[in-house]
């Protein structure tokens, strides 16, 4: 799992193969979230700054218990709190801890075009690169999470790394060293996704929640932080969390079909003057006192 | 309309004022720059492009800056240019026999103002699609500033700009090549402002004729 977290497999803005790709076995990482252990402490954020280095931002009150309304280019990990009154008139407290979804299919890695900016490791981490990155902001507009955040003091772009430092020397994530209910876990995609639908099981069958699920939405290819949730079929009631999140198909149509059309358009022109000037040549002025437009003179 | 061209003492014919040339390569300029530095963004294997202008996070910070001199020039040119580009019911038998025009078969081809409605058709395209990079360009600037709820605007801006880009690329494509290696004599009208009588005859027949008028009256 370690090694893993320093082999590229997918790096963004980027002409020709990825280096070393596919030549180890395969050993995916997974964070797991679930939502229906969580007491809201935001131990999780705490340690989230502590170990990035970032200080504490201004928080904002709006009568919840919510910090701040989303994450920041310095604050990366931020439970999103919901006051959601049922059908049955019982009040629920929903809260999601929202981060970086380290999507197997990346929207900001796709719409991303500064050669390494944007790496996808063999283990699932997403990780930008900040010594690449251009500050374009595209990735802002590829992602289906709202989570890359501008920087305007570095003019770059920021993110939770899923502690890919701590990650690759053998340690797991800092928010998950943090977690006092072990409602946060962490091990590989294969593990997490098994404890995740046990979960799930348990609270359809002993806990009354016939809807309880597991978030790991296949749009985007399923991704490296998955969540229980009470219920699964409204994951918007978490904060947002969107209910099939994909690449937006203005990044897909922009990256794929209409950049081949492009490029084939502009070397076509070029191609097509080229040949134009071979078979008519230029436009001769001709001798002064030669009628010029017989018809209009 | 023409009373910035006139028949210079040489015997030539002023055809594009200094002011017209300035506004021209003021555009042509930033054009030129806001092409190599998009397309680098456009595709990795074109990204060299913006290391050899500087590196990337300098083309990202001065593509929007040229991007604002170019809508400044575009616009210019509009108060210029605007009315002499308008669409005339003699323009429709001019395209009818614009294969003519391609084949250089000029005596076929009705006799063109000051602009051509070739012209006119680059003119208004880089107005329009200038207008909607504008726009995209804006929201592509300040991509943070775009909340959650307004994302639309960029996902739509990832798309127009790209597009509108294309369309002048096209134009851009045809004009060059028409303005340096196609029309003789055309390329020295926008550096030096003017053009030999057969030249203005041939290529703008009406145009010419009214500025012979105009200078008779003088």
């Amino acid at each position: 799992m370690s090694q893993a977290a320093t082999e590229i497999v997918r790096i963004s803005g980027h002409a020709g193969t990825v280096p070393g790709d596919g030549l180890n076995r395969e050993f995916r990482v997974c964070k797991l979230v679930d939502t229906t252990t969580c007491i809201g402490c935001k131990a999780c954020e705490v340690a989230c700054l502590e170990w990035n280095g970032y200080t504490f931002s201004e928080t904002t009150f709006d009568n919840s218990y919510q910090t701040m309304p989303e994450t920041a280019w310095n604050y990366w990990n931020l439970i999103k709190f919901n006051e959601h009154e049922r059908e049955d008139g019982t009040l629920q407290l929903l809260m999601r801890k929202d981060q970086c979804m380290h999507c197997a299919d990346p929207g900001c890695l796709a719409a991303c075009p500064a050669d390494n900016a944007i790496v996808q490791y063999a283990n699932g981490i997403v990780d930008f690169q900040q010594e690449h990155c251009i500050g374009c902001g595209y990735c802002i507009t590829g992602c289906p999470f709202n989570i890359p955040k501008f920087s305007p003091t570095a003019r770059k772009v920021f993110k939770c790394t899923l502690c890919n430092d701590r990650v690759s020397r053998g340690l797991e994530p800092a928010c998950i060293k943090a977690c006092p209910t072990g409602c946060l876990h962490f091990g590989t995609k294969a593990e997490m996704k098994e404890l995740a639908e046990t979960r799930a099981s348990q609270l359809r069958q002993h806990s009354g929640f016939p809807d309880a699920g597991v978030y790991d939405p296949p749009g985007v290819g399923g991704t490296h932080v998955i969540y229980v949730l009470h219920d699964a079929k409204n994951p918007e009631l978490y904060g947002g969390l969107p209910k099939d999140p994909h690449i937006p198909w203005t990044v897909q149509l922009w990256k794929k079909p209409l950049k081949w059309i492009g490029n084939l358009a502009i070397i076509g022109g070029v191609v097509g003057v080229f040949i134009h000037y071979l078979r008519f040549g230029p436009k001769v002025v001709k001798q002064d006192g030669q009628e010029s437009h017989g018809g209009n003179t | 309309m023409s009373r910035e061209n006139y028949l210079l003492p040489n015997g030539r014919v002023l055809r594009y004022s200094f002011h017209e040339r300035l506004v021209h390569w003021l555009a042509g300029v930033s054009y030129v720059y806001l092409l190599l530095t998009g397309l680098a963004f456009w595709s990795p294997w074109l990204f060299w492009i913006a290391v050899v202008l500087g590196g990337a996070t300098i083309s990202r910070e001065l593509h929007p800056w040229f991007g604002v001199v170019f809508a400044v020039a575009v616009g210019w040119m509009y108060r210029m240019w605007a009315r002499q580009m308008r669409h005339t019911s003699a323009d429709q038998a001019w395209w009818a026999s614009v294969g003519h025009y391609i084949r250089n078969e000029d005596e076929k081809v009705p006799s063109a103002d000051r602009f051509n409605p070739g012209q006119k058709l680059l003119f208004w395209g880089f107005f329009w699609n200038g207008l909607l990079l504008l726009l995209s360009g804006l929201i592509l600037w300040f991509p943070q500033q775009i909340p959650w709820s307004l994302r639309f605007l960029r996902l739509a801006a990832v798309i127009v700009h790209p597009v509108c880009a294309l369309l002048t690329i096209a134009l851009f494509i045809i004009h060059v090549y028409m303005g340096t290696a196609m029309e003789q004599g055309a390329f020295g009208s926008v550096i030096r402002g003017d053009v030999s009588r057969a030249w203005a005859d041939q290529h703008h027949h009406d145009w010419y004729q009214q500025v012979l008028r105009d200078s008779a009256r003088k």
